[in-house]
């Protein structure tokens, strides 16, 4: 039944439970030699466990694989490999510590006698580097590359081992607009090379650019298989989500009212001791939304983790509401209602063998009701994380169970959560919607205008230059440390904002 | 001034390769452990059963080297038994640890009374024969030790075995998905670890001495474990430190000293990798994923 249709891989009728979660039920996904095909489906559709039962690093519970034509019982990752697939986690498997030739050959080292051929091994990496395009330093440790880098390795890895079909979990939600570019190239320098490739996102902006074939999962089920030229962006959201999903923020004009924030002049260092903030004045007042636009690695970071109390301000001030809070605790900053979600939701925002009513106190634990003076009071917490789960939509079967086990965008709406129901004053949001699907990506949107309009001041960071217009009420451009311009909501254009996030616009603006 | 003289005389550096063998084998085993991911304070409690084992098998064969082999299959067995319910079984590698160092002690005094009928110290075993070397007398597992510091290194940082080793302690799953048998490597960097640190109780007991003396390894497990991490994990550098704790031991023992307590002198290594881990000489960062048992599927 299967070579007529040419079908590389058939996943039929896989079913995977975990505890109080069916995250696959009776899920079908056929995919043909030589496409490019999108599995998309909002966070908890199952996504990420129908890829871990191919790989075999999962075991189903009910459900056929055929690969090339032939019935496969899936029990281990050698296995995976063996047939020729491939997998680039959506968390990347690499060993920092270690190079990127040894975390290449790692499991397969070309030999001389007992020692590895590290020669043979760089060799053989150079060679497929230079074939497919992918750009990477043989030698360099993976802890000093940048993320592209490292997901260029990631596919060199299952390249290096023959792999045919290649899987992508969520690659583009690190990357920044150029990546993802030259990731679409290698995409489809592999495709014409022959290989099937199955792709992860939750940019539908991204499916429809470029793959054949898309199969939607909801709550755990495949809901439909697509081809890409057939449908449009808005057809596969409505698949995904079961409803209409808007794309617009609509919003009123911002009736700002007090400043809130006023940064003055500040200077921050980064973890090498490089200054990567030179000199950033901004201010936020009650009731707008200040957006920092710009490319990753731009000085965000070390910015945000400064006004939250997570790294020294070298030189400059702070002012929140007339008080200078230059080099506050972040415990101080939390105390004065100042609410931070985190870019990095798995380091910063949540304590990942904690469970759900845990990690929506973090930070609050400390204060009524959650304790009374040396005690906890757990019904309060539990109390608490319930209605949470209600209100902010996080799919999980308990709130008793540990955070790594919520997919990852259903985790970032935990961080959300505990953030917007301590009212703050002043929220300061980096990349709050990284990895989220488009229903919620719409909800938290909704959610931080909401806020806005409330009369807390927001300050947010995104790599999203989309984010940043639709809901910006001021826009400020960061490049290299430094604000390079600001725009209002209205003055704002795409294409300019564009051009100075990347410093083109830098001689300009100086010769001023 | 002559106490200083004899500190740093040849003779006494020299010696200090004698005092420095079982800490060198034990760091080694160690090694091998912490960089597959697991944690193995229990090498003291392997020394002394290794010690112990050996004393029993070369007076019952009259052969110290089956003693060795006895000490060799001692540490092995302990491990096993880390190895089984730490790895296997995925309990908690410092509480097992702990268990078997208190275990290992309470057994040989036992077994002491059953198989001779003493408490102290057990009676005396044919020895290792001495080999004299630049006017010095030392056991043979002197170079036995000096000789597995090269094909520690070699392994660890030459061989697949040893890149997979390395990498399994620090992103285990990173591992499994590129078809590697976390828990398999895990298990037998284990018993690497208790073969070596039997070999060291070999050396306490009938390479430098020729019987079993009760809790006759006094802590060396522990400073194995300092020159362990005070070497950075590395098979020369844990070999360096070792010499440089032997070499302390040495001085304890064999200088006297007008003012300073011997026991402050012993305290040295201890106070090294406290400086070490706090950071002062370059940054000590242990394998990442050590300590922590292996789940399959996990990120
Ligand atoms: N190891 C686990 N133990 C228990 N439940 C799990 C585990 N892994 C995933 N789940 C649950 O299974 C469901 C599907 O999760 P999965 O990670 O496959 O979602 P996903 O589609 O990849 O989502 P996202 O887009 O957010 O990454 C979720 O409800 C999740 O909480
Ligand atoms: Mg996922």
């Amino acid at each position: 039944m299967s070579g007529e249709n040419n079908y590389l891989l058939e996943m039929r009728g896989i079913t995977k439970i975990f505890p109080g979660v069916k995250a696959n039920d009776n899920v079908d996904l056929l995919v043909k030699k030589g496409e490019i095909h999108a599995l998309v489906g909002e966070n908890g559709a199952g996504k990420t466990t129908l890829m871990k039962v191919l790989y075999g690093l999962y075991d189903s519970d009910a459900g056929e694989i055929f690969y090339d034509g032939e019935k496969i019982n899936m029990t281990d990752p050698q296995q995976a490999i063996n047939l020729g697939i491939g997998m680039v986690h959506q968390h990347f498997k690499l060993i920092d510590t270690l190079t990127v030739t040894e975390n290449i050959i790692l499991g397969a080292e070309p030999r001389q006698g007992l020692a590895i051929n590290y020669d043979r091994a760089r060799e053989q990496v150079e060679e497929i580097s230079k074939k497919y395009g992918l750009k990477v330093d043989p030698d360099a440790k993976i802890q000093d590359i940048s993320v592209g880098m490292q997901q260029r390795v990631e596919i060199i890895k299952i390249l290096y081992r023959g792999a045919d079909l290649l899987i992508f979990d969520e690659p583009t939600a690190v990357l920044t607009p150029q990546e993802i570019d030259e990731l679409f190239e290698i995409f489809n320098s592999l495709r014409e090379q022959g290989k099937t490739l199955i792709f992860i996102t939750h940019k539908l902006k991204e499916v429809k650019t470029i793959s054949d074939r898309i199969t939607v999962l909801r709550d755990g089920k495949s809901v439909d298989c697509v081809e890409t030229s057939s449908v449009t962006e808005k057809d596969v959201a409505e698949l995904m989500v079961g409803r209409e999903v808007l794309f617009r923020v609509e919003k009123d004009k911002a009736k700002p009212g007090k400043e809130v924030l006023q940064v003055k002049n500040i200077h921050v260092r980064d973890n090498r001791g490089l200054k990567t903030v030179n000199g950033i004045s901004l201010n936020v007042k009650e009731g707008e939304i200040y957006g920092i636009a710009g490319v990753e690695g731009n000085g965000q970071t070390e910015l945000v983790e400064a006004l939250t109390g997570l790294r020294p301000v070298e030189e400059g001030q702070v002012f929140y509401q007339g008080e200078d809070i230059t080099n506050l605790s972040a415990r101080k900053l939390k105390d004065r209602k100042i609410g931070h979600i985190p870019e990095d939701r798995l380091r910063r925002g949540l304590v990942t063998n904690f469970t759900l009513s845990e990690n929506f106190i973090l930070g609050f634990h400390h204060q009524s009701p959650y304790s009374r003076s040396i005690f906890m009071d757990y019904k309060e917490i539990e109390e608490h994380a319930k209605s949470l789960i209600g209100d902010f939509d996080v799919r999980t079967s308990s709130h008793n169970n540990l955070a790594s086990k919520l997919s990852g965008g259903n985790q970032q709406k935990v961080i959300i959560a505990r953030e917007f129901i301590q009212e703050p004053k002043l929220l300061i949001a980096s990349q709050p919607t990284r990895g989220v699907d488009v229903g919620s990506i719409e909800f938290i949107h909704k959610q931080l205008i909401n806020k806005r309009d409330e009369g807390t001041a927001i300050l947010l960071v995104s790599a999203e230059l989309n984010e940043i217009l639709s809901l910006s009420d001021r826009i400020g451009v960061i490049y290299e440390g430094e604000i390079v311009d600001t725009f209002t909501a209205e003055e704002a254009d795409e294409r300019e904002i564009g051009r100075l996030m990347t410093g083109s616009g830098k001689e300009v603006k100086t010769g001023e | 001034m002559d106490t200083l003289f004899q500190m740093f005389s040849l003779p006494l550096l020299l010696i200090s390769f004698r005092y420095a063998t079982p800490l060198i084998l034990a760091a080694l085993g160690g090694v091998f452990n912490e960089r597959s991911g697991v944690i193995n304070i229990a090498l003291e409690g392997m020394m002394l059963f290794g010690a112990f084992a050996a004393v029993y098998g070369s007076g019952l064969t009259g052969n110290p080297w089956i003693g060795v082999l006895y000490a060799l299959v001692g540490g092995l067995v302990f491990a096993l038994i880390l190895a089984v319910v730490c790895v296997t079984f995925k309990a908690d590698q410092i509480v097992v640890a702990t268990g078997i160092n208190i275990f290992a002690s309470g057994l040989t005094i036992y077994l002491m009374q059953v198989l001779f009928g003493v408490s102290g110290t057990s009676p005396r075993a044919p020895r290792l024969p001495p080999v004299r070397v630049l006017g010095m007398r030392y056991n043979p597992l002197t170079f036995v030790a000096i000789a597995l510091v090269p094909v520690a290194w070699f392994v660890l940082f030459k061989t697949p075995w040893g890149l997979r080793i390395r990498s399994i302690g620090e992103h285990p799953s990173a591992a499994d998905t590129l078809g590697i048998n976390v828990n398999k490597y895990r298990f037998i960097c284990v018993l690497i670890s208790g073969a070596l640190a039997g070999l060291a109780g070999a050396h306490l007991s009938i390479g430098e001495y020729s019987a079993f003396v009760r809790d006759m390894s006094q802590g060396r497990g522990f400073i194995a474990l300092a020159a362990m991490i005070f070497g950075k994990w590395h098979p020369i550098g844990a070999f360096g430190a070792a010499l440089l704790f032997g070499y302390a031991e040495a001085i304890s023992i064999r200088v006297s000293f007008a003012y300073i307590p011997s026991e402050l002198i012993r305290a040295i290594p201890y106070v090294l990798t406290i400086i070490v881990l706090a950071g002062f000489i370059g940054k000590a960062i242990p394998p990442k994923a050590i300590g922590k048992p292996y789940f399959k599927g996990e990120d």
